[in-house]
């Protein structure tokens, strides 16, 4: 047994240094409560909605999202938006559809099963419009990332006048939490930059909790299943452990050698 | 297989036994006589049984939604993690499947350098089960390649290109890989064939691997030659099988947080970008199962022999059977060994640490004197320690606590379960 735990000490040694090393340069992100985190987490539904707010008046404008559909923002798990709700999002969009019976292309407001529309036809578009930088696709943005949820955070908020001696070209902005602290994306947020339906105070803090934690549904947009399956798999599997291990006693008493 | 007698009791089975005698396979493999004081490091064979199979299950339901296609691939992975009925589940455990598949194997493999189980008669086993984990490091590294992210396109790109590093054919053979002059849509479609066929070149040497066990039969904690059966032995069913389904289930236990709590934790964020060929990522790196062996190919300053060293470093277990020259198989009678061993262990761990740290400064110095020490373990210190070393006195059988030569109860009482370690 005590070679047992000498082992998984090892293990665990090795594996603490691989988390160690993929947090390569150890920033400290500013730290919140997340609603989806540990193995009970689910989504703070209005939340989701707020963030969603945020991200169709804020980042929409440049950031796609292009492997969401507006049928998502109904189903279980999300936002939950009601059906009505969710149609008339979609229906506020122009979506290119065709070609129709005289082989032209034409423009019809969005339905459930649309994606989202994106802001720029392609990727040189968007970098056009963007002195060079593309804006990325923000569906799996937040695994994408090594800091994840709370780098995404701290990095909305993370907005600072550059030190004495920085010098930044044109259209390049200072960040604390930028890997080289430099961004090319402005500063977004600011106190009551969007107006809440549910009448939350729209802080920076709390648009950029919100917009994160919409974020992390649109890259995990099965999270709340994954945790309660999870629950019921592994309090399934160690009932069953116990049995088998008792089965195992009983059958290894049959000869003296213990088990 | 060991040649013992039996006839089914029904008629039919009779026929059909006369014919094709799966029956008496079945018959072997139930009555299979296994030491009995087997402990828990002798569980990961079936583990890693489990672990094979699970891959090909749910690498098979992956395989009907994923399209291998440059311009594709990576939008049908969210297809599946989106839109596939159970998608998420299903490559959540495929992919967090590589990881535990390692984590076995490599707790199988260091058992069996523990207890001595590649020493003769044994040697055969072992030679296959390099060739496996030859497999399905090749595996692991073509299937990562697949959701074209990308750490998969440049994983792919720095690991294709070490080929380059052999004189005079090295590009040629390169530009032949990839299908192009660049890692691009022939070398996914190619990528993806080899990673199907793979894992059934694993299954077939499995049962080989399995077929060669079954002549000399399970090594043990002490390492001695046993009659089978005897007091010695136990049948495999029971008693095995409900060992190895405990240890199991514990292990499923740990795979299940990986898969349900932290799936994405043992990859690489930047495998969720889409793979783009003019940025290349700050630090490619592949996943940590490899990492040691990424550390020994970037500790030599010369590609051609860095290639050559990385290589050695697995192939040199081939040749393990005959460069451990001690009669003695388990560790626990060799107590010089045992120190060596637990040093090579921690070396290895080393290893895998520094291969994901930049290879520079201090890293690459600490990289160039584990990858040293890992050679000089199989090269010099396996084949002295064999004659110089002064073995404790092995018991005569596993059941009687009879030592060749001095009895000594307190040491024999310990064998049972590994616990002087």
């Amino acid at each position: 047994m005590k070679n047992f735990f000498r082992i998984s000490f090892l293990i665990a040694l090795f594996f603490g240094f691989q988390f160690n090393s993929n947090a390569a340069e150890k920033i400290e992100y500013l730290k919140t409560d997340w609603s989806f985190k540990g193995p009970f987490g689910k989504f703070d539904r209005a939340a989701l909605q707020r963030g969603y707010q945020v991200y169709q008046e804020v980042c929409s404008s440049c950031h796609s999202m292009k492997y969401l559909s507006y049928r998502n923002l109904v189903e279980e798990g999300g936002p939950e938006f009601s059906v009505e709700q969710a149609k008339a999002i979609a229906a506020s969009f122009e979506v290119k559809d065709g070609p129709n019976a005289d082989g032209e292309m034409f423009m019809r407001p969005g339905r459930l099963s649309d994606k989202f529309v994106k802001p720029y036809e392609n990727e040189k578009a968007a970098q056009a419009a963007n002195g060079g930088a593309y804006p990325p696709d923000m569906t799996v943005l937040v695994k994408a990332r090594g800091g994840g949820v709370d780098y995404i955070y701290s990095l909305l908020q993370g907005y600072e006048d550059p030190p004495a001696g920085v010098t930044l070209d044109d259209g390049v902005y200072y960040n604390k939490f930028m890997y080289g602290n430099r961004i090319k994306m402005s500063n977004q947020l600011s106190d009551g930059l969007v107006e809440y339906s549910d009448g939350t105070n729209a802080s920076v803090e709390q648009m950029a909790k919100d917009v994160t934690t919409f974020l992390m549904w649109t890259a995990e947009p099965h999270l709340e299943t994954r945790h309660k399956m999870g629950f019921k798999a592994i309090v399934y599997l160690i009932i069953l452990t116990v049995l088998v291990y008792f089965s195992m006693k009983r059958i290894w008493s049959r000869i003296e050698t213990k088990v | 297989m060991s040649g013992h007698e039996y006839t089914p009791k029904s008629k039919v089975g009779k026929w059909f036994n006369d014919r094709l005698p799966l029956l008496t396979l079945a018959n072997h493999l139930t009555d299979y006589p296994t030491p009995k004081n087997l402990n828990y490091w002798w569980t990961f064979g079936g583990i890693l049984t489990f672990c094979l199979i699970t891959q090909i299950v749910t690498g098979l339901v992956l395989a009907m939604h994923y399209i291998a296609h440059a311009d594709m691939a990576f939008q049908s992975v969210e297809h599946i993690m989106r839109d596939v009925n159970y998608g998420w589940l299903i490559r959540y455990i495929h992919a967090n499947g590589a990881s535990m598949f390692f984590l076995a194997v490599y707790i199988h493999i260091f058992r069996s350098l523990f207890y001595g189980s590649y020493k003769s008669p044994r040697e055969i086993i072992w030679i296959i089960g390099i060739i496996i984990y030859l497999l399905m490091m090749a595996a692991a590294f073509l299937g990562y390649v697949l959701p074209w992210g990308q750490m998969s396109f440049w994983g792919a790109t720095v690991i294709t290109n070490l080929f380059s590093a052999i004189p005079l054919v090295g590009e040629g053979i390169v530009t032949w890989l990839w299908g192009g002059y660049s890692v691009d849509n022939p070398t996914l479609t190619r990528f993806f064939t080899l990673h199907y066929l793979i894992p059934f070149l694993i299954l077939g040497l499995v049962v080989l691997h399995i077929w060669a066990l079954h002549v000399p039969g399970n090594n043990n904690p002490i390492g001695i030659d046993i009659k089978k059966p005897s007091k010695d032995t136990v049948p495999f069913h029971p008693y095995i099988v409900i060992k190895d389904g405990f240890a199991l289930l514990m292990f499923m236990i740990v795979f299940a947080f990986f898969v349900f709590y932290t799936p994405n934790i043992l990859g690489h964020a930047d495998n969720y970008i889409e793979a783009n060929p003019l940025i290349t990522p700050a630090h490619i790196v592949p996943e940590w199962y490899l990492l040691p062996f990424y550390a020994i190919l970037r500790s030599v300053p010369d590609k051609l022999l860095g290639v050559i060293a990385m290589l050695s470093a697995i192939l040199i277990l081939a040749a393990l059977p005959w460069l451990d020259t001690s009669k003695i198989r388990s560790a626990v009678f060799r107590p010089l060994y045992k120190q060596f061993y637990w040093i090579l262990v921690a070396d290895v761990l080393i290893l895998g640490y520094v291969g994901a740290m930049p290879a520079e400064g201090l890293y690459l110095l600490i990289a160039r004197i584990a990858t040293a020490y890992y050679f000089l373990h199989f090269l010099v210190v396996l084949p002295v320690l064999g004659f110089k070393e002064r073995t404790t006195p092995v018991p005569l059988s596993i059941t009687e606590p009879i030592l060749g030569g001095s009895p000594n109860l307190a040491t024999v009482k310990k064998k049972d379960s590994f616990k002087d370690q």
